[in-house]
């Protein structure tokens, strides 16, 4: 297998942006499929890039196709994209979903996809096979892992950056997973026997005897490994005062690691920024993350988010991600984690995906070149403070070795929530002699053998033998081929019947919301009700009912004052799907070209006033139509009179009256108690009264307005978002034309 | 296990290192903790350990259970099952995949057995 392949010869099998994946094309002939590649791919960074108008310090080659943050419209249409990894969580429980997802997660800028697996695998001993349903995540097996890295060959070309596929080698089953991982071409994957002892209650000799064996397996093709230390974060009940423990956690898995035979440049921390705010979150973090990046120097960084405080405040929970981001740039981040802003309500729903991995790229972009800008104060409190974390974390090893790992996990050290030495008896407990799979570890005998690669530990080859596969002609490890694919073990439980499900649920022409499964139906309603929150709770119910969702929930609250009112979102399922042949879809107005433009306005000068009306300063998006730098209409070669902002409509009228002006043009963005439809009826209404409504084409334009409520309120066009210059004079010499025929068929004006 | 924090008293054989030199006693200290677990490791082998040999082997994940099954059954995980599986075809003369398949199906363990009772 060859390590980043080139990705942009592979143009035969490609996606089409304008179509949706075909989930059946990525099942088709997959007992063939063999990834393009193993191992990890760094971005590459491109420091002093030039995009648009700027030069970025810290930013990697741009994506070919991807969906730029909605400010760049601003900024010639530029998606800068950081130097470090970004990863999505992906944790739908079916993969034929999962798959939509991470080509929607990689055209907003994730490249570390993250799959997260069923509730229980961990305690299955044995691969699984097929593709069964799972629980907050998939059950891994080779056909899904297979398929997903087959969607993940089509998007990674789609996009034109490799994209590093991932999951986890923990549990019962971890060297079996780890094999299957190395042959599928999965990328990065957790591992870390501490995982299994504290979290998972899996015996620790078993725990680490398997890890020994997956991790030799891992580095044998350049796996990433990520560790599992921020569990203890997450877990722990007071999760800053668990720092020493971390920093610990990370030093036991790296040192084993590397023991077994990986490569520090494959060993990445799991690390987290402990607290968030109401506390004073960044004089924790900092520190602590100074002394990760100085003590463990040599190794890569994944920053995870902080999830010990997510509450259902999606808003909250984005500005801690923000105030990690800010750690991470201030510091160093090799992979920059995504949570998705609604883990703390539900699964994570799709477009929550492309939300975080959003966050993280404008925040990060944001922060471009921060560390040039900023330095660490010598002589302030934070040296002090990144020496007492390491002291403190060499003083929790210094008592591990006294007692032996086995005997200190036995004793509850681990995640007890006492700032160590400090402890306070409410530690994780497990006897090394009992939990899953106790028991179930056996000696090697003086003649154990195993006849493959980069197995760990004692092997008692034959004399002469140098590669142990000689003696079974090649390991799948060096043949491909002889790699065994099981399609499906269950009839009931699998894609096709649910892919068919599906489709007699929702016919191809048929359309409903979704947020995590194909046809879910789910969409959120937010309201503010004027009451106290349990009344406003079930109100919401009620009025959810009463609209028809089925199966209505809150998923968030928020008190806006006690008795003035509540904040609800509320989720529910659509009880019906819609007909797309059956939409009645106005047709966008043709456009004519730019020549055919200038060439009439040659021949037939125009001439409008234009301004914006009312008590409203905006003069933004008028100039853009007017300018003749922004593509606007003076670029036709129509003659502008420009009046400027707050212009009294009668003083519109007038001013085109005495300039014999051929259309009146006004910008009317506020939108207040509809001043903008107000603005608008009073144009009509003074050029009816001034007996000249029949002498100007009357045009308005903001960021509420519609054609049709601009042709309701008597003008005769109305522009709204997005609008070009080009729309504008497209319509205007449209419009003449119609005039003129009028006209000539009625006699002059 | 209840503790004040004692963080004042037992820094101090911590006091007087440099910023390197605790650096390196973390490391050392890590590495002095997980030598045992490497050795516990180097010497013990487990059935997801084994059948990830027999994945490796070519086998399907189904035959590697019920080959790795049928061994720790009879206490011969400590052979190695893909040491098994050679035997097995050895003295089958077959080639090690039809041997392998044989065993996955709880054939042949007997004879086996017979044949490495003399080695132990």
């Amino acid at each position: 297998m060859q390590k980043n392949g080139n990705i942009s010869n592979h143009k035969d099998c490609g996606l089409d942006p304008n179509e949706k994946l075909d989930v059946r094309e990525i099942l088709k002939d997959l007992d063939k499929y063999r990834p393009r590649r193993s191992g990890w791919t760094w971005r590459k960074a491109e420091p002093g890039q030039k995009l648009g108008p700027f030069e970025y310090k810290q930013t990697s080659a741009p994506l070919s196709r991807c969906l730029p943050l909605p400010a760049a419209k601003y900024f010639g249409g530029v998606d800068p994209q950081p130097d470090c990894v970004i990863t999505t969580e992906i944790a739908s429980g079916r993969f034929e979903d999962d798959l939509r997802r991470m080509r929607m997660a990689a055209w907003h800028g994730a490249d570390h996809i993250m799959v997260i697996r069923t509730t229980g695998q961990s305690h299955i001993d044995g691969l699984l096979e097929g593709t069964p349903e799972g629980v907050g995540g998939i059950p891994v097996t080779r056909k899904q892992v297979r398929a997903s890295r087959k969607a993940l060959d089509l998007i990674e070309d789609e996009v034109g950056r490799p994209i590093n596929f991932h999951s986890y080698i923990s549990g019962v089953a971890g060297p079996e997973i780890a094999v299957m991982f190395a042959e599928e071409g999965v990328n990065g994957a957790h591992q870390d026997p501490q995982y299994n002892v504290l979290y998972r209650n899996i015996n620790m000799q078993r725990s680490f005897v398997d890890a020994a064996v997956a991790k030799r397996i891992m580095a044998s093709c350049g796996m990433l490994q990520i560790d599992g230390a921020h569990n203890a974060n997450a877990t722990a009940r007071e999760a800053w005062k668990v720092m020493p423990e971390l920093l610990v956690q990370h030093a036991i898995n790296c040192a084993f690691s590397e023991m077994v035979g990986m490569q520090k440049e494959n060993i990445a921390l799991s690390s987290v920024p402990p607290t968030a705010p109401p506390a004073p979150a960044l004089s924790y973090d900092l520190p602590y993350a100074v002394c990760l990046r100085w003590l463990f120097s040599d190794y890569k960084v994944r920053a995870q988010q902080n999830t010990r405080y997510i509450e259902s405040d999606s808003r909250e929970a984005t500005v801690t991600h923000v105030l990690n981001l800010l750690v991470s740039r201030l510091t160093s981040a090799d992979v920059q984690s995504t949570i998705t802003p609604d883990e703390g309500r539900n699964v994570p729903w799709h477009y929550n995906n492309v939300a975080a991995v959003e966050t993280a790229k404008q925040a990060l972009v944001g922060m471009d070149g921060l560390k040039d800008l900023l330095e660490f104060k010598k002589d302030g409190p934070l040296p002090k403070q990144v020496r007492e974390i390491a002291e403190r974390a060499v003083l929790f090893l210094e008592e591990i070795k006294e007692k032996g790992y086995f005997n200190a996990v036995h004793e509850g050290f681990f995640v007890d929530s006492g700032l160590y030495p400090e402890r306070n008896g409410d530690g994780i407990s497990r006897d090394p002699n009992s939990g899953i799979a106790a028991g179930s570890i056996v000696e090697r005998d003086k003649d154990y053998m195993a006849p493959v690669c980069e197995h760990f530990g004692y092997n008692n080859l034959p004399d002469g033998i140098s590669k142990p596969c000689d003696l079974i002609s090649g390991c799948t490890f060096c043949d491909g081929n002889k790699i065994v694919y099981i399609d499906e073990l269950d009839p009931e439980d699998n894609v096709e019947v649910r892919l068919k499900k599906a489709e007699q649920h929702l016919p191809e022409n048929m359309i409903m919301p979704e947020v995590q499964w194909k046809g879910d139906g789910y969409i959120t309603l937010t309201m503010f009700l004027p009451e106290k929150e349990e009344i406003a709770e079930y109100a919401s119910l009620e009025i959810a009912k009463r609209l028809g969702l089925l199966e209505p929930e809150v998923i968030h609250k928020r008190i806006i004052h006690p008795s003035e009112g509540t904040l609800i979102e509320l989720k529910g399922v659509v009880p019906f799907a819609i007909d797309r042949s059956n939409l009645e879809i106005p047709e966008k107005p043709k456009l004519l070209s730019e020549d055919e433009i200038r060439d009439y306005i040659a021949r037939n000068p125009m001439k409008v006033v234009c301004g914006t009306v009312g008590e409203d300063e905006h003069s933004v998006g008028m100039r853009e139509i007017i300018d003749i730098k922004h593509g606007g209409i003076e670029g036709f070669g129509i003659k502008a009179v420009y009046l400027g902002t707050s212009v009294p409509v009668e003083k519109m009228v007038d001013a085109a009256i005495e300039e014999d002006a051929d259309a009146i043009l006004i910008s009317t963005i506020i939108s207040h108690a509809d001043v903008h439809r107000k603005n608008m009826e009073r144009l009509a209404q003074i050029c009816q009264e001034k007996g000249v409504r029949n002498k100007f084409i009357l045009v308005a334009g903001g960021t509420q307005v519609t054609n049709d409520l601009a042709l309701e309120a008597g003008l005769d066009a109305g522009f709204g978002r997005g609008t070009k210059g080009i729309h504008v004079a497209s319509f205007l010499v449209e419009k003449r034309r119609e005039l003129s025929s009028d006209r000539d068929e009625k006699g002059p004006r | 296990m209840q503790r004040q924090s004692d963080f004042d008293k037992r820094r101090e054989h911590l006091a007087p290192l440099t910023d390197g030199e605790l650096k390196e006693r973390f490391w050392e200290l890590a590495r002095e903790i997980v030598e045992p677990l490497y050795d516990l490791a180097y010497n013990h082998t487990s059935p997801s350990i084994e059948r990830s040999v027999l994945l490796r082997m070519g086998f399907s994940s189904l035959e590697a259970q019920g080959i790795v099954s049928a061994a720790e059954k009879r206490r011969l995980l400590g052979k190695g099952a893909g040491n098994l599986v050679l035997k097995y075809a050895d003295l089958k003369k077959m080639d090690y995949i039809s041997a392998g398949k044989q065993l996955a199906e709880n054939q042949g363990w007997d004879e086996l057995q017979q044949t490495l009772g003399g080695n132990d």
